[in-house]
């Protein structure tokens, strides 16, 4: 039977650009940020909510109606959506800043969220939105919750497993929580985020690059969402951890003794 | 000659090469505990590993030493030294000359023909703590380094000087530069930088006696007389000790890029290449081939992520390409039109690719590349052919090779398991690897003279970077004439008349 248009789903999956996780992170001179001249790329998972958003419509065919993909960033957060576009999302929106204005907060963004949200409402309403758990440059793992409280919407966070029903709109999520895994049932529309095991996003390929490039990216600004991006919190200082010190080679087992006794660690009496 | 003397023939010259290497041993004297003394009085214990007295390690001690990274080849050396300067491989190397003591030089031990592990008892000199790098000079690009230096830590020394070493390969996290410049390794990226025979500017070499000849000049252009560095640019240990090396790095490129291309069949890959070459021209910095069943032992043995199935599908090889330059979108427009027009052309050359979007997904593709030969060695024992033949012919060999040990009945799970080819394309380099589930006098009979003899019939080298080590002194012959070998010898012979550095490896 073919879904009817009122069980069709749109899902909206945010990404962020980040300094790419394989790159030596420098401080910079003044200890309020790192050296942001390096190789970036999508948050990594980021990148796994895309590849789940792919993998649903993989699943549900035709019953899932669109795929559209939203970054908030300079002209650069550009590559981010095409690098999305180039896994299988159909359409992107660039909510654009200018290149010197700061990182937007998790609050910022969730309410910029919300505004697109609102936006698609008419013609494409949101039924699902993935993000990734947390970004990893700043580590909050706070903008998918505060969206699902702007929202009123149910989360379920720290996915490891997504399994959707379009029929019945609802949705089984497996987080991972410190006790092991836990199932939740939630109603659609809904708010998770992923987590690493969820799975391992695709290699883009040739023919999806190329299709890619012809797919459409809405470009609009903050106050066309009516959103205020001003960040709230100032950063008072960034430092590296403490340096490793090296240890010591001992020649024997009597010099091993010696320097463990100098540490101050003593024999468990038996 | 009939089959049975023909068997005859390779039985006998398999145990010839046995009892070469116990005549080798005849020759020399092995390590006593006098020359531990005498290794004491300036190297302390810790440089020491000896089975001998007063130590008295137990052999497994050694065996890291002993056995080649392939456990393929197993030495009997009583002791390993591990100098920590070029004066001290000096000291060694003059009491063993004086003693008629043979030794075996070693680096990261991971070349694969077997040459930097003892025959016999030898003593072992591993660089390996010889590991500074002495000077780096980043308008020129020129670095001074000790010859233990690990290839991948060098690396990293130089990142952050926005340069790269010339030369890459697998075993970088293993591999010693003093090492690969003595087997002239080659690798991944010897389309773009060239051979070690360009790139290494000077060297400081211990010779036989014991004599130390620092040669290690950092001037690009120095044409005074004959140029003795090449010599040992390849000698494989067998001329002298490498102990310090003088070698030119290249800019990093600001941006880089790679692309895995499945084909439908071989018959592509050199048309392929024709047109990477043309479009790409000086971008292009890698092109390796590695066929649809070597690929598959990789991502069955963890060597990074897979390709989705619908990528693979119908592929019955593939291409890594690797970009590198200057500026990012220069390099994206030339490698963007490329990839239209294999996509867009009527006879498409290709199924479909995939591109990199990232630098963890760059890393991840070579991964699987560079994991090949680890994924191979998992999965069984290797048999190794590294040759240089004419691209054309590269899945001739490897399927001429199945064929002829399907003819033999040794195509079965418990005797050869897989025959795989991979290699660099661009230098006409193919890595023959015959899989089996153990070693066995069986197979190498099989497989040896036919590889050679195979290679021979194409004009090709035996060893294309792999050296010859142990494993190939008697193949020799198939790549050079013996006016060429005549006169190696002789060189060998003026540089270690008593035949102490390295015996048993690359002359017959």
């Amino acid at each position: 039977m073919r879904p009817t248009a009122s069980r069709l789903l749109n899902i909206l999956v945010p990404v962020k650009r980040t300094i790419d996780y394989a790159v030596k992170i420098r401080v910079n001179p003044d200890q309020k940020g790192v050296d942001l001249n390096v190789k970036h790329s999508m948050n990594p998972f980021d990148e796994i909510a895309v590849e789940e958003a792919v993998r649903l419509r993989e699943k549900l065919k035709d019953a899932v109606k669109s795929i559209k993909v939203v970054t908030i960033g300079g002209t650069k957060s550009q590559e981010t959506l095409r690098t999305a576009l180039a896994m299988g999302a159909d359409s992107g929106i660039h909510v654009s800043l200018a290149d010197s204005d700061p990182t937007p907060e998790p609050l910022g963004v969730a309410k910029a969220l919300r505004a697109v949200i609102e936006r698609e409402k008419a013609k494409t309403p949101v039924d699902l939105v993935i993000l990734g758990k947390q970004a990893i440059d700043d580590d909050s793992s706070q903008t998918g919750q505060m969206l699902a409280g702007l929202l009123n919407w149910p989360q379920a966070t720290f996915a490891s497993k997504l399994v959707v029903d379009a029929e019945k709109k609802e949705a089984n999520v497996t987080r991972e929580i410190d006790g092991g895994l836990e199932e939740l049932k939630c109603r659609l529309p809904l708010v998770v985020t992923t987590d690493l095991r969820l799975n391992e996003p695709r290699y883009a390929s040739l023919p999806n690059i190329m299709k890619a490039k012809k797919k459409p990216i809405e470009k609009i600004t903050p106050a066309d969402l009516g959103v205020d991006l001003a960040p709230r919190l100032e950063t008072l200082k960034v430092a590296e951890p403490p340096k490793r010190v090296g240890g010591g080679k001992v020649e024997n087992v009597d010099q091993l003794i010696e320097k463990l006794k100098e540490a101050g660690i003593t024999a468990v009496k038996a | 000659m009939s089959l049975a003397s023909r068997r005859v023939a390779r039985l006998a010259a398999f145990s010839l090469r046995r009892s070469a290497h116990a005549s080798t041993s005849a020759r020399y004297n092995s390590v006593n505990a006098d020359d531990i003394a005498h290794f004491s009085k300036f190297l302390p214990t810790s440089t020491i590993l000896s089975t001998l007295p007063p130590q008295s390690l137990p052999s497994s001690e050694l065996s890291p030493f002993n056995d080649d990274w392939m456990n393929k080849y197993h030495g009997q050396s009583t002791t390993v030294v591990r100098p920590r300067n070029a004066l001290e491989v000096s000291e060694v190397v003059k009491r063993c000359n004086e003693r008629g003591i043979a030794i075996v030089p070693q680096g990261g031990n991971t070349g694969l023909v077997g040459g930097g592990v003892p025959i016999k008892d030898e003593l072992l000199i591993n660089l390996g703590n010889m590991n500074k790098v002495r000077s780096f000079d980043p308008v020129s690009g020129i670095l001074v380094a000790d010859a233990g230096c690990v290839l991948e830590s060098l690396s990293e020394y130089l990142a952050p000087h926005n340069h790269i070493m010339p030369l890459d390969l697998g075993a970088k996290g293993s591999c010693q530069i003093g090492g690969n410049v003595s087997t002239n390794a080659g690798g991944l990226r010897l389309l773009r930088y060239g051979s070690l025979h360009g790139s290494v500017l000077g060297l400081e070499v211990v010779l036989p006696d014991g004599t130390i000849l620092d040669q290690l000049s950092t001037l690009r252009k120095d044409n005074t007389g004959y140029d003795l560095k090449q010599l040992f640019i390849g000698a494989e240990g067998t001329l002298g000790i490498v102990t310090g090396v003088s070698i030119l790095t290249a800019p990093a490129p600001q941006s880089a890029s790679n692309v895995i291309l499945a084909l439908p069949k071989f018959e592509n890959v050199l048309p392929l290449f024709v047109q990477a070459k043309r479009q790409l021209s000086e971008i292009l910095s890698a092109f390796e081939f590695f066929d649809r069943e070597v690929y598959d032992l990789a991502i069955k043995h963890g060597q990074g992520r897979a390709l989705s199935e619908e990528d693979v599908e119908g592929a019955e090889c593939f291409v890594l390409m690797e970009t590198s330059g200057g500026k990012r979108e220069h390099d994206e427009e030339k490698l963007n039109q490329l990839l239209e027009t294999l996509f867009e052309s009527d006879k498409p050359l290709i199924n479909t690719g995939v591109l990199s979007q990232s630098p963890a997904q760059f890393a991840s593709m070579w991964a699987i590349r560079e994991g090949l030969t680890e994924a191979v060695s998992k999965e069984g024992k290797a048999y190794k052919y590294d040759i240089s033949v004419p691209l054309a012919k590269f899945k001739e060999v490897v399927d001429t090779t199945r064929e002829h040990l399907g003819s033999k009945g040794l195509l079965r799970d418990d005797a050869v398991k897989h025959v795989v080819g991979y290699g660099h394309v661009g230098d006409g380099n193919l890595h023959l690897n015959v899989v089996a589930a153990a070693y066995t006098p069986e197979i190498e009979a099989a497989l040896e003279p036919f590889v050679y003899e195979l290679v021979a019939s194409y004009k090709g080298s035996v060893s294309a970077e792999h050296g010859i080590g142990v494993m190939k002194t008697h193949a020799l012959h198939y790549s050079k004439s013996n006016v060429s070998i005549e006169w190696m010898k002789r060189i060998k012979q003026l540089f270690d008349p008593k035949g102490i550095m390295n015996p048993g490896k690359v002359l017959p």
